[in-house]
């Protein structure tokens, strides 16, 4: 590498960083997701206090259901694995089937939130409102919409970012070049599935 | 820059399959004869092992950097302190309730 070149390179990015060697939005990508989990770790904490504190708390697989979101759950697997794979290919250098497997992933959750929508209408219309239910303390409707909602915004804002990661990968002709921003996109849609993981054992079968 | 794939991909099929059986015995494990405690516990560790494996090798943190980890641990220990920070005033709320309720009765001071 040139000395000129080396400048304009550092000009780009400054400097590596110990904890991702491979770019600094990945370390942005880590801190952000931290910040969000914390956000996710108070409102599941929350749930709990409450819940254990409450002496008419409904038992929530009795009135919300769990074969659905016992389906929901494994679809998000199934989608986190497509993510895997497009990054996988990514790395081949197979810039199609990376762009499929993305798509595959964006469809699942866009399914997701489909059936969260679905859900949802099924449980206000059999009487589960935020500020009250047929079944005992207020605070299970308030404390179940806002914590699914909460990460159904994560979920549709991850589609979202799917679908424009694709298009970033179709105007990259360098496999290399999209490949961080792909792993990173990978870590959000992760870490969206890792808290269904924590919110279906809390909200729905404890 | 550094180099695109800096390690190897691990066997994601064999995790896919790991979870899908954690998934089937959270849901065989609600239908157990075992007391709430033990069925909690149990949900927990399992909701846990699933939460890891997910962080460990499909956001790849198996690979990463020992600081990167511990930044990636802190919101569960910061969760598992709030609960037990909270929890004492939560049972507090219905102890005083009880404690105040005489003092309706007792006549104006003027």
């Amino acid at each position: 590498m040139t000395p000129a070149a080396a400048s304009v390179h550092s000009a780009v990015e400054p400097a590596e960083t110990p904890l991702t060697p491979e770019s600094w939005g990945k370390l942005g990508m880590w801190i952000f997701l931290a910040g969000d989990a914390v956000g996710f770790g108070v409102l599941l904490a929350s749930y709990g206090v409450m819940r254990a504190t409450s002496l008419d708390w409904p038992i929530p697989f009795n009135v919300l259901g769990i074969n659905l979101t016992a389906f929901m759950t494994f679809l998000l697997i199934c989608s986190s694995v497509t993510m895997v794979k497009a990054l996988e290919w990514l790395g081949k250098g197979d810039r199609i089937r990376c762009r499929w497997f993305l798509f595959f992933t964006a469809l699942g959750g866009a399914i997701f939130v489909s059936l969260q929508a679905y859900e949802w209408s099924k449980l206000i219309r059999e009487g589960l409102h935020i500020n009250g239910n047929p079944w005992g303390a207020s605070l299970f409707g308030t404390s179940f919409f806002i914590v699914t909602g909460f990460h159904g915004l994560h979920v549709t804002g991850g589609v979202i970012y799917l679908l424009s990661i694709i298009r970033y990968v179709t105007n990259r002709l360098d496999p290399a070049a999209s490949y961080n921003a792909v792993e990173i996109t990978g870590l959000y849609w992760h870490f969206v599935d890792l808290v269904w993981i924590m919110v279906f054992t809390f909200m729905y079968l404890l | 820059m550094a180099a695109t794939t800096a390690h190897k991909h691990p066997n994601y099929m064999a995790i896919f399959w790991y979870l899908a059986a954690l998934t089937v015995t959270e849901l065989a494990v609600i239908f157990m004869p075992l007391p709430k405690l033990t069925i909690g516990v149990l949900l927990v560790a399992l909701a846990l092992g699933k939460a890891a494996m997910v962080a460990m090798y499909f956001m790849h943190l198996r690979f990463e950097t020992r600081t990167l980890g511990l930044i990636a641990v802190t919101p569960l220990v910061i969760a598992t302190l709030l609960v037990f920070v909270v929890l004492p005033d939560g049972f507090a709320v219905d102890h005083q309730t009880a404690v105040k309720k005489p003092a309706a009765h007792a006549p104006a001071k003027h």
